[in-house]
């Protein structure tokens, strides 16, 4: 008979390794943000301070502004690529010659390094080196330098991250589009239902599974971008495009302010898990429980 | 009619795959520029083919050593990931453990925790308490190769359950009455059937664990180095060396291009945990 012992046996290996590198440093990290310890203060060595880094960080207008632009990025960047995504998909639903290389192309940027991404970006909207300031410039007299304007390298991120992820939303759009059931769509073209009827009261609640699942995935990851923005921006211009990874990053390393970091990754990873507990429990989880009907 | 919206169609995907394509052709242009012909009027051709950016990454030994860094850890984890996810997939499938769905819900949590939020600790850690005498984890390739199994074990794990669960549990009974150990299950009975959807998650895991900058860049300083951190250096206060830059973008690239080619159908439902199929 299969015995407990070989099961617990055989997944040690994945266990101690996640609790090594995943569990340890979440509680280390906890105890390291009770304390004061900045290798540049002028007293460098690690002090027990209670909840002080805390109490400083809630009224920390830096702080919050990388938080409120991080949502605000996300935000803007998810809805986007769920709009375009689905529209896409749609377009891509009938069949045409060169589907199969049309996915392709469109599952290319999914696998490149997201550092790479940044520096793709960043060739093409250097003014001066890229293309598009270049054509901005001659030929709508606009000026669009991210170095410059905190909007416009928000807005730049963005749209990096548009064209970075909405083949995802395209993709699974396709792939849950095609296997939907076909009885639905029958029956509401004779019952003379009109496209916009059939959308609203056909397609989407079919979808609403698929798309709430690439909502919560796309969510998480766009709150943790780091890697692409790192490259295209480095956080700037100021802060603008200064996004929570970053922060943490600038506060732990240039400043080697670690006590300080530390309590900042805790509330992150707080937000983070009551977050995803959220959209998981609210979003995903409740199509389980209405699958009956 | 008909033919009329397939026409409509194929000129939206000749335009949708023009905006994914062109940002990568821009950047190979770069690459193949020498820097007095980089600045002034954007060309959208290419009139000559200049390889020094390329010469010049790939004649450096430090870059070499970068670049063979990125190979060892990639393939290194990938291989420990998918052996440790197949004993721990096999477990979770087959035997009853007091709170296996937890412990398998639990896993994935570690994929959506934001990396920056272990930078400080991992980083204190891999300086001052995994060591061994004068020996420390930071800067080490297998610091790296451990690490990056925090996100590409759940992925793995997740990517095998469906594949295990869907091998008949009878199979390993009728071997198990002919005598065969756990062990003989294993490598006799479920790694054949398993192989297409292990080589699928080995060559995943592989460009995840390629594709890692944030901890490789703080958790390492010159020895265990990987490629994608030299992307970012090129970038410094005193200007940009960009065809350097377009040229190590384009070699990261190639293992991309190859595992599109590979395991193209795979990568959408990897990156949505299954939640996708095609």
């Amino acid at each position: 008979m299969r015995s407990a012992t070989v099961g617990w046996l055989l997944l040690a290996p994945t266990l101690v390794i996640l609790f090594v590198f995943g569990v340890l440093p979440f509680v280390y990290v906890m105890f390291i943000s009770f304390t004061q310890w900045n290798s540049f203060a002028a007293d460098p060595t690690m002090r027990y301070i209670g909840v002080e880094n805390f109490r400083r960080l809630v009224f920390d207008p830096q702080f919050l502004k990388s938080l409120w632009v991080t949502v605000q990025f996300a935000v803007f960047a998810v809805t986007s690529q769920l709009v375009l995504g689905y529209l896409l998909a749609q377009v891509f639903m009938r069949d045409f010659p060169g589907k199969g290389l049309f996915r392709t192309i469109h599952t290319l940027p999914l696998v490149i390094a997201p550092i790479a991404v940044g520096a793709t970006w960043r060739l093409m909207i250097t003014p001066g080196l890229g293309p598009v300031p270049y054509v901005l410039r001659n030929w709508f007299g606009f000026d669009l330098n991210i170095g410059r304007y905190a909007d416009q390298a928000f807005y730049a991120t963005v749209v990096m991250d548009i064209w970075h992820w909405t083949p995802l939303v395209t993709l699974t759009m396709l792939a849950a589009l095609s296997s939907l059931p076909k009885e639905p769509f029958e029956q509401a073209q004779i019952d003379g239902a009109n496209r916009w009827q059939i959308f609203w009261h056909v397609t989407l609640p079919l979808l609403k599974p698929a798309i709430l699942a690439t909502l919560f995935i796309r969510m998480m990851d766009a709150l943790r971008t780091v890697d692409e923005v790192w490259m295209l921006t480095g956080g700037g211009p100021g802060a603008a495009t200064r996004y929570v990874g970053l922060y943490i990053w600038r506060v732990v390393f240039p400043k080697t302010d670690y006590g300080y970091g530390a309590a900042m990754s805790v509330i992150v990873l707080y937000l983070t898990i009551v977050l995803c507990w959220l959209l998981y429990s609210g979003l995903v989880a409740r199509r389980d429980l209405r699958r009956p009907d | 009619m008909w033919k009329k919206r397939t026409g409509l169609t194929i000129g939206f995907w000749i335009i949708a795959s023009l905006i994914t394509l062109f940002p990568i052709y821009w950047m190979f242009l770069i690459s193949a520029k020498s820097r007095a012909e980089l600045f002034g009027v954007p060309s959208m051709w290419m009139t000559s083919f200049y390889s020094e950016n390329y010469v010049r990454v790939l004649g450096d030994p430090l870059f070499r050593k970068f670049m063979m860094n990125s190979i060892v850890i990639a393939t290194a984890n990938s291989l420990l990931v998918t052996t440790l996810a197949f004993l721990a997939t096999y477990a979770l499938s087959r035997y009853k453990l007091v709170g296996k769905e937890n412990i398998f819900f639990w896993t994935i949590t570690n994929r959506m925790a934001p990396p920056a939020v272990f930078l400080l600790p991992l980083f204190l850690l891999y300086t001052q308490v995994f060591a061994l005498g004068e020996w420390r984890m930071f800067d080490t390739r297998i610091g790296l190769i451990l690490l990056y199994c925090v996100f590409n074990l759940p992925f793995a794990i997740w990517t095998l359950r469906s594949i295990i669960d869907g091998i008949p549990i009878e199979l390993d009974d009728a071997a198990a009455m002919d005598g065969a150990s756990t062990f003989q299950i294993l490598t006799r009975v479920i790694f054949p059937l398993a192989k297409p959807g292990l080589a699928v998650t080995v060559i995943l895991t592989w460009v995840f664990a390629w594709n890692e900058f944030l901890f490789a860049a703080t958790l390492t300083s010159i020895e265990a180095r990987t490629i994608t951190t030299v992307l970012s250096e090129y970038v410094t206060a005193t200007g940009t060396n960009w065809g350097l830059m377009a040229a190590t973008s384009m070699l990261t690239l190639i293992p991309a291009l190859i595992v599109l080619g590979v395991a193209q159908r795979h990568i959408v439902s990897g990156l949505t945990f299954g939640a996708v199929k095609e």
